[in-house]
């Protein structure tokens, strides 16, 4: 960044829809199970992304980042995403 | 005149070098398309091979969507150039909006290699016209995020429209909704495939040579346009 730069650092979490099967959620489900942790009754997997960006963390810095999710980080077929600020 | 068949290849693509044999075994003229180029030299038809491409960082096929060649071949696809896209292929045509819905994880979770059988549900696709309604063939399934997902809606489109073009038999090996093993785009020129035709096309190397008809469909195309 130049010097007095400001960077704004936006927090993506993109997780699969309730209704989409999550095997990989599942899987870690089960490994707590044989891990002792018998009170853990479901995982579900998700990503997060960490997006840095130049300017305010404003609302129009949230929307371009909200725009971003739904092009690329998230596939909407498949996933649901929520954007916030750091 | 023999049929130009461009077959890209982007980095982490594995079977090209298949898809390339079976064009050629089908008659075809294989011509190999960089990822990182703009343009389609002429061919008649494309192949969107299997493998990893970006090594599926981000989502399988959602990096390679928005490689410079993608700028050229998604227009063109709309346009009515017969493509068809095998294994991360169709993962890149649906990350593409070129075709419907998504491939996610095996409900199994475990990679599968094997062979499957598959029926064609559609021969009137520009790439399985060599078939016939309903035909059973053996392919090869090999792939870790193979199970076909999308709104119940699509799901009910497809099937009313036709554009199932094959479905699994014998078994759902990945959980694919309702068998889905490809689909096409409304016109029919788009085909997205998940098992591989191209290692199916020769019994000294695969279960037989039941795929050989889906590539003798993109070496048809230039008569059929």
């Amino acid at each position: 960044m130049t010097e007095g730069g400001q960077v704004t650092r936006i927090i993506v979490d993109v997780m699969p829809k309730p209704e989409i099967h999550d095997p990989q959620g599942q899987a870690v489900a089960r490994a707590c199970q044989r891990l002792g942790f018998g009170e853990v009754t479901g995982v579900r997997q998700g990503k997060r992304f960490e997006v840095e960006l130049a300017g305010p963390a404003d609302d129009s810095a949230l929307a371009r980042v909200r725009e971003l999710a739904a092009e690329l980080l998230a596939n909407p077929v498949t996933e649901q995403f929520t954007v916030r600020e750091d | 005149m023999t049929a130009r068949v461009g077959i890209v290849t982007f980095p982490g693509s594995l079977d090209d070098g298949d898809a390339a044999r079976a064009v050629r075994r089908a008659g075809g003229h294989p011509v190999p398309l960089w990822h990182g180029e703009r343009g389609l030299a002429g061919v008649d038809a494309v192949i969107l091979p299997g493998g990893f491409s970006y090594g599926d960082y981000l989502r399988c096929g959602a990096i390679a969507r928005f490689a410079p060649i993608m700028a050229d071949l998604i227009p063109a696809a709309r346009a009515g150039l017969p493509v068809l896209g095998i294994c991360n292929g169709f993962q890149i045509l649906c990350e593409a909006h070129l075709l419907p819905g998504a491939l996610t994880r095996n409900s199994g979770r475990r990679f599968i290699s094997r062979v499957v059988r598959v029926r064609i549900a559609n021969a009137g696709t520009a790439w399985t016209a060599g078939y016939e309604r309903g035909q059973e063939v053996a392919l090869v399934l090999k792939s870790g995020e193979g199970a076909y997902v999308a709104a119940p809606a699509t799901l009910d489109a497809l099937e009313s429209e036709g554009r199932i073009v094959a479905t699994y038999t014998g078994g759902n090996p990945n959980g694919s909704a309702r068998a889905i093993a490809g689909i096409c785009n409304e016109a029919g020129n788009v085909v997205g495939l998940m098992p591989h035709p191209e290692h199916a096309i020769d019994p000294l190397t695969g279960p037989g040579a039941d795929g050989l008809a889906f590539f003798a469909g993109g070496v048809r195309a230039p008569v059929a346009r």
